[in-house]
């Protein structure tokens, strides 16, 4: 291809040990006995369950319903009965469990009703959004669901679309497989993407040690008449990666913090290509995915794989040998042991290498560093490993971020040439989930210190205010008692008859001055305030009364003459016998505010 | 005539830097104390009193004038730590046991609806009403303890945090050492 390649910086050769996995065509694993398919399974919200223990499903049923924009469904990878809903060991370094759908099969494996869609009809949000429903994620690794990577730009023009088929990493065969099987639906995949994106250019990377999947991909893009460019690029590792091969193919170095979009550029895998067109054209959500079998194996080997399947179960299909003590879920670079063979392949396994000392001989003890540098120089990402390695030991991390820790993307290259054998990928992933905890803990501390700070000034407030309150009610007091004093003491020397001196009954400082007036109810006079005293004891009596009344049932409207007659002789009955005060005349002065 | 030359010019200089320095002095006014700022925002924001102060902001106006640094065990070693970095000050042991993090749970089978929990949350995580059952808001939780002590029918425990896929941590790289050292050892 009379194209110009670029380069970038570092890299490493490892023995790529793929041509084992390549000898066979993909096979069809068979049905397990029963499958475990984590809710989680990309990148954003945890997809709830639709469904509960002993539901039927059908075959691409929905079974966990993706929550927000960012995530993506999940379905039944078969049809069966849910045995449970519950937490099972996840295929994760920590060995924890999350929240899975339990399913046992029924062997018919019968499809939910589904179809082909008609995708030149439809708009490009109900594509997104048909392939979120389908629960298509970017199958390179990272499952970041795919809708949410097909929004162009309104700012930046898309200029390339980079289609990932170099699959660097050692050992794994199943895009190569995919490529060659399966080209012209790949194809027509990226021919999706294209339209939702509308790049100038379409460039499908592939490494130039898998020519046949290259020139299967380049036949199935002459067949279909696309205009798409299929480039060999050198292999070197990582050249996967999605920032290298953009580099690789197109020249453009994507700087820190900020994404392959800001410079028009957008990647996906070749697989993710593939499952979008088998959503969009047949209408089958993503249940399987090509895994490959290899490693210590007597028939290393692809296998089309349910979701879920447990690992144990689909090794056993390779016939491993017997002193294999262990399952490599990804690469030898950056893969993991699984925690349990148990465990089920999800959207993100790739590759099961089974493991023993022979093909991984056990690392001889950590040395010290000897600022050899050889670090620095295999680093695909131009960062100083060295340096990130002493601060990331010395639980420095804030030098770490100085040394831009969060570029690295854990490929493994420098632990892979390191002389003194340090497991530096492990330190920086031990700093980087420090520095995360660290963040998430500070954003938790802000929060309960603007809470409390929150609650001091509400208790501050609500202070404030009874104080106020007391105080206006105190005036309130004293404004009263002068009105009474100077009552009493204008019908004092108004009236010589001062010892039947009327006291106030029920009455507010409004109406005081009236007070003069008034019926005189008291004896002899006592002491002004004792008749303030006994003012207030009859208006809360008062008061009381007429709350009674208030409260008394309202059920005496729409009554017959005959019940109005007969609830009136009840009530002089019990007036006669004194049960109860005759009805006032008047209503009883109610006092104005409570105190 | 030099010498009043002189001294108008040191005069004149002494006004306009005497006028730059008024100036600086009101533009770049810093309110507050920031060396309390930096002491609260190491410290954890649990506002639990167990320094004997009520809450983080007082313990640190009191470190700030001369308390102990070693008072905060919601804080951990590690507080204390950054805190003796900070203030140039030695580090000392924490008086008092480091607890993993917690949050309090509160039984709702047993909860008669007191309110007086809720009055005793500094954060405002419990959520309730009289005469009906309360419960906390994990999320805003801080484990302070202080709703404990209140409750009259003892319905809360605490509860330690778990650990799970989203907030567990790759561990620190450790060098395995190897079993066939203790046979030889012991031979």
């Amino acid at each position: 291809m009379l194209m110009n390649l670029f380069k970038f910086k570092g890299g490493v050769k490892p023995p790529t040990n793929k041509t084992q996995s390549v000898t066979l065509p993909i096979a069809q694993a068979p049905l397990p006995s029963r499958l475990v398919v984590p809710l989680h399974q990309s990148i954003g919200g945890m997809p709830q369950p639709v469904v509960q223990a002993g539901d039927k499903v059908l075959k691409g049923q929905l079974i966990g319903k993706a929550d927000g924009w960012i995530s993506a469904a999940v379905h039944a990878p078969t049809s069966g009965t849910v045995l449970e809903v519950a937490m099972h060991v996840q295929p994760h370094p920590s060995g924890l469990d999350a929240l899975c759908v339990v399913i046992e099969p029924d062997g018919k494996d019968e499809w939910i009703a589904h179809g082909p869609l008609d995708y030149a009809a439809m708009t490009p949000e109900a594509v997104r959004e048909h392939l979120q429903q389908s629960g298509v994620v970017g199958l390179g690794g990272a499952v970041f669901p795919t809708h949410g990577k097909l929004t162009a730009s309104k700012t930046i023009p898309m200029e390339e679309l980079v289609i990932n088929g170099a699959e660097c990493e050692p050992f794994i065969t199943c895009d190569d497989l995919l490529m060659r099987e399966r080209a012209e639906e790949v194809v027509r995949g990226i021919g999706i993407f294209r339209d939702l994106l509308l790049p100038k250019k379409v460039l499908i990377g592939i490494e130039d040690n898998k020519p046949e999947a290259a020139a299967a991909m380049r036949a199935a893009v002459q067949a279909l008449g696309e205009t798409f460019v299929v480039v060999q690029v050198p292999t070197l590792y990582p050249a996967g990666g999605a920032k290298q091969l953009i580099r690789v193919l197109t020249g453009k170095e994507v700087p820190a913090s900020k994404r392959s979009t800001d410079l028009g550029v957008q990647c996906f895998n070749v697989a993710t290509a593939y499952t979008a067109w088998r959503a969009i054209a047949h209408g089958e959500p993503v249940v399987s995915r090509l895994v490959t079998v290899t490693g210590n194996v007597h028939a290393p080997r692809n296998y089309e794989v349910l979701i879920g399947t447990p690992m144990g179960e689909l090794l056993k299909l390779a016939q491993p040998h017997p002193d294999t003590d262990g399952i490599i879920m990804g690469g030898p670079m950056m893969g993991f042991l699984v925690p349990d063979r148990q465990v089920p392949v999800v959207k993100a396994t790739n590759c099961l290498i089974a493991h023993d000392d022979r093909l991984f001989p056990p690392k001889a003890p950590e040395m010290p560093c000897i600022r050899c540098g050889a670090c620095a120089r295999a680093c695909p990402h131009e960062l100083q490993p060295f340096e990130m390695y002493w601060f990331s030991r010395a639980k420095n991390f804030g030098k770490t971020q100085e040394y831009n820790i969060f570029d690295c993307i854990e490929c493994g290259c420098c632990s892979f040439v390191c002389p003194s054998r340090i497991p530096l990928v492990q330190y920086f992933r031990f700093a980087k989930s420090e520095i995360w905890a660290r963040e998430r803990e500070k954003n938790a501390s802000d929060q309960a210190k603007t809470r409390f700070e929150f609650k001091q000034l509400r208790e501050e407030r609500e202070k404030a205010d009874k104080a106020e309150k007391l105080a206006k009610a105190a005036a309130a007091q004293a404004a009263k008692k002068a009105a009474e004093a100077a009552a009493a003491a204008a019908e004092s020397s108004a009236a010589p008859v001062a010892d039947t001196a009327s006291a106030p009954t029920v009455t507010t400082s409004t109406d005081a001055p009236s007070a003069t007036t008034m019926e005189a109810t008291a004896g002899p006079r006592a002491a002004p305030e004792n008749d303030v005293k006994r003012a207030t004891i009859e208006a809360a009596m008062a008061r009381a009364k007429a709350q009674r009344e208030a409260a008394q049932p309202k059920n005496t409207e729409n009554l017959t003459p005959e019940q109005q007659k007969a609830a009136a002789d009840i009530e002089a009955r019990r007036v006669s016998a004194h049960l109860i005060e005759p009805e006032p005349v008047a209503p009883a002065p109610a006092s104005e505010k409570p105190e | 005539m030099d010498i009043l030359l002189a001294i108008a010019i040191m005069a004149l200089g002494a006004v306009v830097l005497g006028a730059a320095l008024g100036f600086a002095a009101i533009k770049f006014k810093v309110e507050g104390d920031p060396l309390i700022e930096k002491i609260e925002a190491i410290l954890p924001q649990t506002q639990c009193g167990q320094c004997g102060y009520p809450g983080c902001k007082p313990y640190a106006e009191a470190i700030a004038n001369g308390d102990e640094i070693n008072k905060c065990p919601p804080g951990g070693a590690e507080g204390v730590q950054r805190l003796a970095d900070l203030l140039g000050r030695e580090v000392k042991p924490l008086d008092a046991e480091e607890k993993p993090k917690q949050i309090a749970i509160i039984d709702e089978n047993t909860c008669i609806g007191c309110t007086l929990c809720i009055q005793a949350c500094p954060v405002d995580a419990i959520v309730g009403a009289a005469k009906q059952m309360h419960t906390i808001v994990a999320q805003q939780c801080t484990g302070c303890e202080l709703c404990l002590p209140p409750c009259p029918v003892e319905c809360i425990h605490m509860e330690a945090i778990g650990e799970n896929i989203d907030n567990w941590k790759w561990k620190y790289p450790v060098v395995e050492i190897k079993a066939a050292v203790a046979p030889l050892k012991a031979a």
